[in-house]
């Protein structure tokens, strides 16, 4: 699997989805091209997927947010006879590497919640309109919806079968949806993720795994009907007029690097770093909300998250050998201040409620990466605001300290902005402030009266903002240090000691997702009794069991 | 003690399981019994309901007169539960548990797998029913209508069977199945059959003749290779499903035999030499044969797709759990596991279909289907016989079977019947020339007339050779109520 995945992709690219818009409902319908695989060797039968077909389900959710905003109600429904989606790729995961199928995992579990969160984000509602079988992945899409309707013609079915069938767990939010968001009470749970077959009929209503079944003969009707009942409940805005996401630039030198508008990723390989350089903005930010309007995709804070979103993702599955990801930022902190405070102050228009919603996601998908990640705050940077939480998302910072001989930059800062306390929550629902201060939301309140200040070195690690303040005597020495010993311990143990670290306090789904749900289901993924030669998932297909070492661990 | 042999009818259904001591059962199937009635009553058209039907009916399982001759009326024909034997000391025959003793019981890890697989056949059952609902008021003779009743309530029966194993083996799920096995139905919007050719109507007689030779000869593969499942309770329901089902590829067989007849001494009697005059012989009202080779093509490729895909992992899973073997599968020699064995399916590269071996456990279908394609071979050269012995140049054949498929590698590309790949434009062209066309149907809906008189044959049809039950030509196998 050595060529390069790219997660950029456009309408006119789809092979797998077609979005069919009428009005405030969009019908979106998988019908995957079987001969479409991101990877040769298998074929994407009876609308299963692989990392192809998710990197356009990712794109539509997107693009329905920003250039669709006039939608209120998504119906997510299947092209094919007889089936609305089994699931990923069986034998895609059977012969990808372990790495692969953590990152698509990954990847697959963050679009899930992306359009999870739409409804309460955007204001667009998803629905899953299941006709036929809908199994393991296919239920879980179907999961993430906000609403699950099922025909009732006596076969369609939903059904978690992986545990019975392969040895792995639904491992894309199955296990943790079914009682934390269905509040599927947890002994019915353990019975229908044992039942290959799964639950069909009025029994799949009354144990709460769908909203909704409906006879057969009513059910298009029905659910458009159910479609147009939810847009006319929805608060949401009416005719908002969306913008273009056109492509974004980017190219690729030889060595690795990727140059993009504003976002430059610079490759040691030898090191096993990557250099993540973010440039400030130079124009001003837009004084109305037309002017917002009429930027577009160009806006930069809409601009410089779409690249570094597609940085870190193509970082993660293309550059994994790359184990260190160092952040850095150039530009005037009170521009950048500017542009998202014109955001903040206008967040009742959508555009700009989408743009501080994307950079919420955006910087989740940074505390989520399993790579060392250090932030760089040196002489002209502009760690402030919405920047500045890239600073509570890494493993560690190191901040200039006083004048460097030679630097003739503005003195290193750190400003706080009003976002800070709550616009871009992690994935427990806390802010990065709080999480930091041991999800002590007071502690971080405190520093409520240090919005705007410009913090020296100095101060920004009194208050606990940065690891370490270095002047220019220790600087050059103390990161190189670090970065050295960091590229030199196990990258498992890293991946779990950050993974821990990062996330203090409670949990919510989502955490539960990320954290018990996919460590189990990794940890599951280098067992012999799934992925050994004789192993259930690369016995699949073959008529063979798994040949299980039953020892319990 | 129980009388295993002989068919007991001490209970409302009648058995040889020993109903009237498991009362759990008993209780179940009596419940579920009314339902069924229902459907049935729906089902036939009233009149016939009333009519006194010539019927055998199983009074015992033994191979040597296992059924009785009678009339009744079809609701009240006894459908029952009945086993094959059980055979001492039987043994898995397949499978990673090769050897080991047959099951009596349901195994806890294949419980689903078995479930489902019952599901399915037991679905087909009724399915074939509800297609040929309302064939008898076109019945080209007595005769004919009694050899279609006779195949319903025999269809109708081995729903029981399949009924009958979910209850007894399968709780709670298995009598939810078996409710939903009524709920289905044949061509609904509202909850279709399980496979997409149990949802087309059967429409005239030859399409019955076709069903019954080629479908139901799927359904005599899947009951061979059930038969041979280490479920031992299932084995013995398909070996004796098995002996009703021969009946039906009988019927099949020489329903086809005798059109094919009719047409040639029709076409004899008039002097008509070439085949392909069909403008002329379908005025003397009877069916051109290359219009039979186009229903037989349509039919046999329909079939074929009900053998699902040829590389199949529950196929696979099937055989290896040692739950649904192959055909005849202890003829065979070989090590019943296919640890190391390869077979040859269809695939396709760079646009080409080319044949390649893969792991024979994973093209169980296909060899289930290769299997099936020869033992459908043997009907259509006794059909050429038939054309033959009038000297008429003409022969039947079976498609190649990459041709008009709508499941498997084949599916959704362009074969000529002889197999060659053709362009888009070419199938279009060549297609009225390889299935029945609307106008081709209509033609045969033309001929569809009752012929209720005893000893009477509609003109499309000859007359049998021999009766049902060796009773003479005249015979009035169906006493009509005329209401």
């Amino acid at each position: 699997m050595s060529k390069r995945i790219d997660f950029q992709t456009d309408p006119s690219r789809y092979r797998h989805w077609r979005v069919e818009y009428d009005g405030e409902v969009a019908n979106l319908v998988m019908d995957v091209d079987e001969k479409g695989g991101l990877f040769d060797g298998y074929e994407l039968k009876l609308n299963s997927y692989d990392l192809g077909v998710d990197i356009e389900l990712a794109d539509i959710v997107q693009r329905m947010r920003f250039e669709h905003p006039e939608v209120k109600v998504v119906v997510m429904q299947s092209g094919k006879d007889r089936v609305f989606c089994a699931g990923a790729n069986i034998r895609m995961l059977g012969g990808a590497s372990h790495a692969h199928k953590v990152n698509f995992c990954k990847f697959t579990n963050e679009t899930r919640n992306t359009f999870e969160a739409a409804e309460e984000d955007s204001g667009q509602k998803y629905i899953a309109a299941v006709q036929g079988s809908c199994a393991g992945g296919g239920y879980e899409l179907a999961l993430a919806c906000n609403y699950i309707m099922l025909t009732n013609d006596s076969s369609s079915s939903v059904a978690l079968p992986e545990v019975p069938l392969l040895a792995v767990l639904p491992g894309t939010g199955g296990l943790t949806r079914v009682t934390d968001k269905r509040k599927v009470r947890r002994d019915l749970a353990d019975v229908f993720c044992s039942v290959e077959e799964g639950v069909r009929g009025q029994r799949a209503v009354d144990w709460k795994l769908v909203d909704e079944v409906v006879p057969n003969s009513k059910f298009a009707e029905t659910v458009q009907e159910r479609a147009r009942e939810f847009a006319a409940q929805s608060t949401k805005a009416t005719g908002d007029k969306g913008i273009e996401l056109t492509p974004i630039s980017r190219s690729f030198a030889e060595d690795g690097s990727v140059s993009y508008s504003l976002v430059e990723v610079a490759i040691e390989r030898e090191a096993g770093r990557a250099t993540i350089t973010i440039k400030g903005p130079e124009e001003d930010a837009p004084d109305s909300t037309d002017a917002l309007h009429a930027q577009g995709a160009d806006a930069y804070l809409l601009r410089v998250a779409r690249e570094l979103d597609d940085a870190i993702l193509h970082l993660r599955l293309n550059e994994r050998e790359l184990g260190l990801l160092v952040f850095r930022t150039q530009g005037d902190p009170e521009k950048l201040l500017a542009h998202e405070k014109m955001l903040l102050d206008n967040a009742d228009f959508w555009l700009a409620n989408e743009i501080l919603k994307y950079w919420k996601r955006v910087l989740k998908r940074i505390d989520m990466t399993s790579r060392s990640l250090v932030a760089l705050v040196e002489h002209g940077s502009c760690f402030a605001g919405v920047f500045a939480e890239i600073l509570w998302s890494v493993d560690r910072s190191y901040m200039m300290l006083e004048e460097f001989d030679g630097d003739n930059r503005p003195l290193a800062t750190v400003t706080l902005s009003e976002s800070n306390f709550g616009t871009y929550p992690m994935g427990h629902d806390l802010s990065r402030l709080a999480n930091r201060f041991w999800a002590d939301g007071a502690e971080a309140e405190k520093l409520r009266d240090r919005i705007g200040e410009p913090l020296e070195a100095e101060d920004a690690e009194k208050l606990g903002l940065i690891t370490y303040a270095l002047d220019d005597i220790d600087w050059e020495d103390e990161v190189r240090v670090f970065m050295e010993e960091r590229a030199s311990f196990s990258p498992d143990a890293m991946t779990g000691m950050e993974a821990n670290l990062r996330f203090v306090g409670p949990e919510t789904m989502e955490t539960r997702i990320f954290g018990r749900l996919t460590a189990w289901q990794n940890w599951i993924f280098q067992r012999p009794n799934a992925v050994g030669p004789d192993g259930a998932l690369q016995r699949y297909g073959t008529g063979q069991r798994g040949d299980f070492n039953m020892e319990r661990v | 003690m129980l009388d295993l042999i002989n068919v007991s009818y001490d209970t409302q259904i009648p058995n040889n399981v020993g109903l009237s001591q498991d009362k759990k059962v008993l209780k179940a199937l009596e419940k579920w019994h009314p339902g069924y009635i229902n459907w049935w009553n729906d089902l036939i058209p009233q009149n016939f309901q009333e009519s006194l039907v010539y019927l055998r009916t199983a009074v015992s399982v033994d191979p040597k007169g296992w059924a009785k001759f009678d009339y009744v009326k079809m609701p009240e024909y006894r459908w029952g539960v009945l086993l094959a034997p059980q055979v001492e000391g039987r043994t898995i025959p397949c499978g990673e548990h090769y050897g080991e003793p047959a099951w009596q019981e349901v195994p806890g890890e294949y419980r689903n797998m078995l479930k489902r697989l019952i599901v399915i056949q037991g679905d087909t059952e009724p399915a074939s029913v509800e297609q040929q609902r309302m064939l008898a008021l076109t019945a080209p003779s007595l005769y004919d209508m009694r050899n279609l009743f006779q195949v319903n309530v025999e269809e109708g029966r081995h729903l029981w069977a399949m009924v009958y194993l979910l209850h007894k083996y399968f709780g709670r799920d298995g009598r939810e199945e078996a409710d939903d096995l009524l709920r289905r139905s044949s061509g609904s919007e509202e909850a279709p059959r399980m496979l997409g050719a149990f949802n087309e109507e059967t429409p005239d007689w030859l399409s019955f003749f076709m069903f019954t030779y080629f479908t139901d000869r799927d359904g005599k593969m899947q009951l061979e290779s059930l038969a041979q499942s280490g479920f031992d309770p299932l084995s013995r329901t398909c070996r004796f499903m098995l002996t009703e089902e021969a009946h039906h590829m009988f019927v099949g067989e020489t329903g086809v035999g005798r059109t094919i007849e009719r047409t040639c001494q029709v076409m004899k009697e008039n002097g008509i030499d070439d085949p392909y005059d069909t403008a002329k012989i379908r005025d003397l009202g009877v069916i051109d044969l290359p219009l039979i080779q186009k229903k037989l093509n349509l039919h046999y490729t329909l079939s074929l797709d009900l053998f699902g895909q040829e590389v199949s992992t529950n196929a696979a899973n099937a055989f290896n759990a040692g739950i649904k073997g192959r055909y005849m599968e202890a003829r065979i020699k070989d090590d019943h596991q296919l640890k190391a064995d390869t077979y040859t399916v269809w695939d396709f590269e760079d646009g080409k279909a080319v044949q390649k071996e893969v792991p024979a456990l994973t093209a169980i279908n296909m060899r289930l289907r290769d299997d099936y394609t020869k033992d459908a071979a043997g009907g259509v050269k006794r059909w050429n016989k038939i054309i033959e012995k009038f000297g008429i140049d003409f022969e039947m054949a079976l498609p190649h079977e990459s041709f008009n498929r709508k499941i498997g590698v084949f599916a959704d590309r362009h074969f000529n019947p002889e197999g060659q790949m053709v362009t888009g434009a070419e199938y279009d062209k060549g297609l009225p020339e390889w299935l029945p066309t609307n106008a081709d149907g209509d033609f045969i809906a033309s001929l569809m007339k009752p012929c209720y008189e005893a000893g009477q044959y509609a003109g499309w049809i000859a007359p049998p050779k021999v009766g049902i039950d060796n009773k003479p030509g005249d015979f009035e196998y169906v006493k009509l109520h005329m209401a």
